[in-house]
């Protein structure tokens, strides 16, 4: 009825290229921006940032830039909580070091960092595929964390080996360490994921993401059409660890304050992403996003139901709660094996034709 | 979102609003260390249980704990701090070290009291720059000096180019007591080594193999959680001699022995409560909260080492919220004034007495200047025939010379680092 494309008529190139062709697509998107910017912060609270939102957007942005090279460009990585970590121990350092630089400077600073780590451990993709990547990408992880468990200096020696994150603020707001309010911990991260999510669907679209799409498709065809599987691969790794270390500096700095790297960037993190992109939907910028809520709301959701709902012992709903998102994931991937994306874009072709479906 | 909301709006409308005594707790059931928080959560809930059906709460207003599962998860013990929080949580005990270091900026910034009992930030001693952070009745760094105190003696007064090997959890909770100990071996020239084992420590393997191979005099343990077992049926296997094995007080309870049999015999550890059920205390759990069928576990791990630690941390709360309400004069206090209590405490031996649990633990004076008490505990000796840990030695001080200007250093490391004036309120 109200989702279609008829009367919706585009007089200009860029009007017919824009990302939501669909004028309710678009109405919606900017309706989600204005609760997101103008609404939540205003009735946010200590609980929602640190236990929902703040986890939600800093996965969101890891889940895209893993999609990019998994979901876009077909490079299994498992090494994502590593690349995270890099971001975050770069962002220590950079925010110890230089304390009278801005924390926003340091963030992207620390995604470059990461670009450039992830990009020499993407090298060995241009010989070795599939699940042979997936163990050289696995080997990053544990030398990644045994280097910052092991080497003092990323850590400036402190007694536990913990990093914590010093106070620092934007334009006189403070955003990271003890004091922060719950609306400028969200407002950053909903700054920063909102660039990237524009940024990864923008290269997406373009001659870039279509390049990493030929390569993941069929690499040998790819190659015989002109594309460069070097430059294609690597930009992939360099785009994909950007994001990721965004994600790891603003995980360490602006939600947890301290970290530890076997703790919080194990291999269980690499894992985590990873299933949030897979049910979320590879190769998709919503399922990243959809992913990404999966994984950390589900989890909240039923501790919250089963322990403050119904009064269930906590150790019962622990349980519980891992053989219902075991039981959910394995119940996505049989019926959906392309993720929520895809009920999402099933839906809206249904929408499209309601309520004359033939 | 919405089932979110509702859930959320649930769980408000089923804690109605009531004068009572907030203890969060923060536990753990699951996950690869519950074999020690299990019985630790239990022995804490138990005590309050108590209190609530024997004297009716705390000073006349009833005690309400609220339990929040961590699985020893740093992020999920966050989320469990900020969903408890506005309860009106009077203090904090996450038993877990990681956690400890998440909490005590936060809960600093939110003025609500941290007691790592026996373990999180050593440096935490110094209230003056943790006001907020407390550690009594000992921390790691008292541990570790204990632990060599007690190779001293076994050894005739000198460790003179002996060899010790540290074996620990690759975390903060392991990496804690290395400065000491490298302080100590500069002091009495002992060779330390050091040895991580990654999280869980279910493979430790490579460890051991390195351990028969150096041959180290002794092995100081800083393990938790199924890495204890681990570790013990390791030694067991290499026939490592079980008496100079020596665990901190989270790696010496009856779930880390049992597994191995009468391998773990002469298995040491530290530990700063007494064991057991022989305190008239446990005649009173038996009757109010094990016969009413209100035990937070199923009644076998009482008198066992974590269960009468997890009693004896919430004694000390009890405690501290009595101290309180004398001070303040009121009897439902807040948070703030439960800090000023936790600093105002005092336990002689003859309160030990008055509360059923004579020389059950040592007596505890807290200052401003000293959160962490006296640093005291005794070593324990495992014995597999009667299944019971034997006590070997009495209470020893901790060589707190060498200690206390290793805490004002990383304290004042602290302090500088967040811009914090050491002083006392």
């Amino acid at each position: 009825m109200f989702y279609r494309e008829s009367g919706d008529f585009s007089t200009t190139y860029p009007q017919d290229s824009q990302t939501f062709p669909i004028r309710f697509d678009r109405y919606r998107y900017y309706a989600v921006l204005a609760v997101a910017f103008l609404v939540i912060p205003f009735i946010i609270n200590d609980y929602w940032a640190n236990a929902v939102f703040v986890p939600f957007l800093i996965y969101a942005i890891a889940a895209i830039g893993l999609n990019i090279l998994t979901g876009y460009c077909g490079q299994v990585s498992l090494g994502t909580g590593a690349f995270m970590a890099v971001g975050a121990y770069s962002c220590y350092k950079l925010m110890t070091a230089f304390p009278e630089i801005s924390i926003v400077i340091h963030v992207i600073l620390s995604g470059g960092i990461t670009a450039a780590v992830v990009t020499l451990f993407g090298l060995p993709s241009l010989r070795i595929k599939g699940f042979y990547l997936a163990v050289a990408t696995l080997a990053a992880q544990f030398f990644l964390v045994w280097l910052f468990n092991k080497v003092g200096w990323f850590y400036n020696y402190s007694a536990s080996g913990q990093i914590s994150a010093p106070e620092r603020s934007v334009f006189g707001i403070i955003v990271t360490g003890p004091n922060t309010e719950a609306w400028a911990k969200y407002m950053i991260c909903l700054i920063f994921v909102t660039l990237c999510a524009l940024i990864a669907r923008n290269l997406t679209r373009g001659s870039v993401g279509r390049r990493w799409m030929a390569i993941r498709d069929m690499d040998i065809a790819a190659e015989i059409i002109g594309v460069n599987p070097m430059g294609a691969k690597l930009t992939a790794f360099m785009v994909s660890g950007f994001f990721v270390g965004i994600a790891g500096a603003l995980f360490f700095s602006v939600y947890l304050g301290a970290a530890e790297v076997g703790e919080s960037f194990g291999i269980d993190k690499s894992f985590l992403v990873l299933f949030m992109i897979i049910i979320g939907g590879l190769g998709s910028i919503f399922g990243s996003f959809a992913g990404a809520a999966f994984m950390v709301l589900l989890p909240v959701f039923l501790k919250n139901v089963f322990v403050g709902g119904l009064g269930w012992p906590t150790d019962l709903a622990a349980h519980l709660q891992f053989i219902v998102s075991g039981g959910l994931i394995i119940m996505f991937l049989i019926m959906e094996p392309h993720g929520l994306a895809q009920l999402w874009r099933l839906a809206k072709e249904k929408l499209r034709l309601w309520p004359f479906p033939h | 979102m919405k089932l979110l909301t509702m859930a959320t709006a649930a769980i408000v409308a089923a804690s109605p609003v009531m004068a009572d005594l907030v203890f969060p707790s923060l536990s753990y059931r699951t996950g690869p260390f519950a074999s020690g928080g299990i019985p630790f959560a239990d022995g804490y809930a138990d005590y309050f249980t108590l209190l609530n059906e024997r004297d009716g709460g705390i000073g006349g207003v009833e005690a309400r704990l609220i339990e929040c599962e961590t699985g020893y998860n740093t992020e999920k013990g966050v989320e469990c701090y900020e969903a408890t929080k506005g309860e009106g949580a009077l203090v904090y005990q996450p038993l877990s070290t990681g956690i400890t270091y998440q909490l005590i900026p936060r809960a600093s910034a939110d003025g609500i009291p941290i007691h790592s009992m026996g373990y999180g930030r050593t440096s935490a001693a110094d209230g003056t720059t943790f006001p907020w952070v407390f550690n009594y009745p000992g921390t790691y760094w008292d541990a570790a000096s204990i632990m060599v105190n007690h190779a001293l003696d076994e050894e005739g007064g000198s460790l003179d180019g002996k060899k010790i090997t540290l074996l620990f959890h690759n975390s903060a909770y392991g990496k804690e007591p290395i400065r000491t100990l490298e302080a100590l071996s500069k002091k009495h020239g002992f060779d330390l080594n050091l040895l991580p084992v990654d999280s869980p420590g279910q493979e430790q393997k490579s460890q051991w193999l390195q351990v028969r191979r150096d041959k180290p005099d002794y092995i100081f343990f800083w393990g938790w959680g199924v890495m204890n077992q681990v570790a013990i049926q390791e030694a067991a296997n290499i026939r490592y001699p079980m008496e100079k094995f020596i665990g901190v007080w989270w790696s010496g309870a009856e779930p880390d022995v049992i597994p191995a049999g009468d391998g773990a015999d002469g298995y040491k550890s530290t530990n700063f409560t007494g064991t057991g059920t022989d305190f008239p205390l446990f005649a009173d759990i038996q009757e109010y909260v094990v016969d009413a069928g209100l035990a937070a576990g199923d009644g076998q791990s009482l008198g066992q080492v974590q269960y009468n630690r997890g009693l004896f941390a919430a004694m000390l709360a009890a405690e501290a919220v009595k101290v309180a309400q004398e001070l303040h004069g009121v009897t439902e206090i807040d948070a703030a004034m439960m800090r000023d209590g936790m600093e105002a405490l005092s336990i002689t031996e003859a309160d030990y007495s008055s509360l059923g649990l004579p020389g059950f633990a040592p007596e505890i004076n807290i200052t401003c200047e000293n959160h962490s008490g006296p640093g005291m505990a005794f070593v324990q000796q495992w014995d597999a025939a009667s299944q019971q840990w034997k006590p070997v030695t009495d209470y020893m001080t901790s060589d707190r010379e060498t200690i206390q200007p290793l805490i004002k250093a990383d304290a004042a490391a602290f302090a500088t680092e967040n811009g914090i004036t050491p002083s006392c309120s």
